[in-house]
């Protein structure tokens, strides 16, 4: 941790919730951009936490942007920039609704036309700050306020989507492996071209934990192979350190489940979907890394 | 120097005049001919400016805004439905102060699919904060679109001007055309509010209602404010190039006992049947809108008024005949005529000054006075 610089780009005090692991991400998201950065934010928690104007908690320019924006708005930016002459880092900052659902169109288009820009997705697998309502990225069977009987269908498998694009740079993150993501934004950054980042972001309200179970929830989601950690650079798959020992032997799914209100009173059927989910994902990613395609 | 072009062609002649740092356009019928110019332009090396061929008008307008704070100069076109796609980023452009030009080239909305000349998709976007000339000519679309980048980009302004050309009656019509050099008409882009990394300010965070409604009233001075940039642009225009604007454009008006009020083409068409109805001796004038927002001040008092709406607001009447009613307080001989590219020739405009009822309203062809 000790290469990690002291300068502050998120000031305390931030108006997010006790055990927010977003706004822990962001921090070391802009220790890893350092100043000459920009964060292009869509509707999102993180334009809630920012403050209220004039006042901001942020040590680099802000603009906030239309739920539907960030992508194209950053496209935008990134071309002036280069019109300009200059090489500040324009980076979206959005959550999982911004991105994989109303957002998804202006990220594919920003993709496919290769913006030079790093996009990030803060994913806590809902609607957070409008009060927790389902998003393409919530999982099997959690509960959220527009699914109370637990939602019907699997998560949208986002980073296939955006690996459809061929990004020169894309990486999983989770906000309980901080060192983990520094690096991964420092390699993004010094990649011409579109990144991606793709962060779990375990929310405590929203995931019904107690606000410091927030990294173990983290770790349970890499441990149990819910989440796995990777790099996929120029198209080569590397799974990186944490995720590797838990994909040969995963901790087992009920750690990760039983610790969280939203998956309370799920049945048995939709667990064992889930397990079958999980060791579907450790087996492609495996047999990929391996070369056996 | 003296060609002949499309309305379209000036519009994108013009924008390569203005050299903007980037562009972000996507192709709708019937502004095609614009993006694909600029796009010839910029792949020859005519034009030095980054073009981003976004996958919608929503994120047209959020490129160009992106663009905008950046610190560059940013142009986009669109036409009816594309607009409507990226309204919510239409009315973002003006609240965050972005003086972006967007050239709408007008036509009607579906279902059904209708891609002749309307004015219905200009004027849904009335109140989003932007400024809004209408145009005539194909030599007034090249005008009408250089000043806009100055008018937008003045520090008292600072907002973004949609040009407004009617689709294929002028976007696709021909004309002669001046060229113009440009000189130091346009100065060097300059964003008071541009990002900056060495002071980092948070933009459009969440506000509350006292700073809110500030900051919608620095919108509407300004707004006012426009009135005389673009007075002083306009002016200054006419004594370097030779030809001038404003805010709507006379014709035999002097001594009119009547005079129509009609925006984009048709004001032009209306000239026609200004001098058939003179020969008949009736002392007819008409008066062309150019400028919607800000809207004018109109000195029609004493005459009877024909408006000619290529609108229509359902449930109230049209958007041009209840503007200057409630402006002027005149009750107009209101027309409603050419929607969806309906044909309005000169023998019909004289019509309806012939047949005119100050105070009724007449959809042209469908239905009589209601």
């Amino acid at each position: 941790m000790s290469a990690i610089p002291k300068e502050e780009y998120l000031y305390k005090c931030t108006s997010a919730c006790a055990g927010c692991s977003s706004s822990l991400c962001l921090r070391y998201v802009l220790k890893a951009a350092g100043p000459d950065s920009v964060l292009v934010v869509p509707a999102c928690c993180t334009s809630v936490i920012q403050g209220i104007y004039p006042g901001t908690a942020m040590n680099v320019p802000v603009y906030n942007v239309a739920f539907a924006a960030a992508a194209a708005c950053a496209s935008g930016m990134s071309e002036a920039f280069a019109a300009l002459g200059r090489e500040t880092n324009v980076i979206v900052y959005a959550g999982d609704g911004g991105t994989v659902d109303i957002g998804i169109q202006a990220l594919s288009g920003a993709f496919e036309r290769g913006t030079n820009f790093l996009y990030i997705c803060y994913d806590n697998e809902a609607y957070g700050n409008t009060g927790m309502q389902r998003s393409g990225a919530t999982p099997l069977g959690a509960r959220t306020t527009t699914t109370p009987g637990g939602k019907p269908t699997t998560k949208k498998d986002l980073d296939r989507i955006v690996e459809a694009h061929n990004p020169p740079y894309m990486a999983t993150a989770c906000s309980a492996y901080p060192l983990d993501l520094y690096k991964k934004v420092q390699k993004a950054l010094s990649i011409e071209g579109p990144k991606f980042i793709h962060i779990l972001a375990p929310c405590p309200p929203g995931w019904r934990y107690p606000t410091e179970k927030t990294v173990e929830m983290g770790k349970l989601a890499v441990k149990t192979g819910t989440w796995i950690l990777y790099e996929r650079e120029f198209g080569k798959l590397a799974i990186s350190g944490p995720s590797k020992a838990a994909m040969k032997r995963p901790a087992p799914l009920e750690d990760y489940i039983r610790g969280q209100g939203r998956f309370k009173n799920l049945s048995p059927e939709t667990l064992d979907l889930m397990r079958q989910q999980v060791q579907q994902n450790i087996q492609r990613l495996s047999r990929e890394e391996a070369g056996v395609c | 120097m003296l060609t002949i072009a499309t309305g379209n062609r000036a519009v994108a002649d013009a924008v390569k005049a203005a050299k903007p740092g980037v562009i972000a356009a996507y192709p709708i019928t019937p502004q095609t001919e614009i993006v694909e110019q600029i796009a010839e332009y910029v792949t020859a090396g005519d034009l030095d400016s980054r073009y981003i061929p976004v996958e919608s008008e929503h994120s047209a307008m959020a490129a160009c805004i992106g663009a905008s704070v950046g610190g560059v100069r940013t142009f986009t076109a669109t036409s009816s439905h594309g607009l409507l796609y990226m309204h919510e980023m239409v009315h973002w452009a003006a609240g965050a102060r972005l003086p972006i030009v967007m050239a709408n080239v007008n036509r009607a909305l579906g279902p059904g699919w209708n891609t002749w000349a309307e004015h219905t998709d200009a004027f849904s976007q009335r109140d989003t904060g932007w400024l809004q000339v209408f145009v005539g000519t194909v030599q007034e679309a090249y005008d009408a679109t250089l000043m806009a980048f100055k008018i937008a980009e003045d520090e008292r302004v600072l907002l973004p001007v949609m040009v407004n050309l009617d689709g294929f009656t002028l976007s696709h019509i021909t004309q002669s055309l001046d060229t113009v050099e440009l000189g130091d008409f346009l100065p060097p882009f300059r964003l008071p509010h541009a990002i900056d990394t060495s002071n980092p300010l948070g933009y459009g965070p969440m506000t509350g209602p006292a700073d809110y409604f500030r900051f919608r009233w620095d919108i509407e001075r300004s707004m006012r404010d426009a009135r005389g940039v673009i007075t002083e642009v306009e002016r200054e225009f006419a004594e370097r190039f030779g030809r001038s604007y404003g805010p709507t454009e006379e014709y035999r008006c002097e001594d009119a006992d009547v005079v129509v009020v009609a925006m984009g083409t048709l004001g032009k068409e209306a000239e026609v049947a200004i001098d058939r109805l003179r020969d008949e001796g009736v002392r007819a004038g008409s008066m062309r809108l150019r400028w919607f927002r800000p809207f004018p001040d109109l000195d029609l008092s004493g005459r009877d008024v024909v408006v000619i709406d290529r609108d229509y607001s359902f449930g109230f009447g049209g958007v041009v005949a209840h503007s200057l009613k409630s402006k002027t307080g005149i009750e107009p001989y209101s027309v409603i005529a050419g929607l969806g590219g309906q044909e309005v020739t000169y023998n019909d405009i004289a019509d309806f000054v012939r047949n005119r009822h100050p105070g009724k309203e007449m959809w042209f062809g469908v239905s009589d006075h209601v």
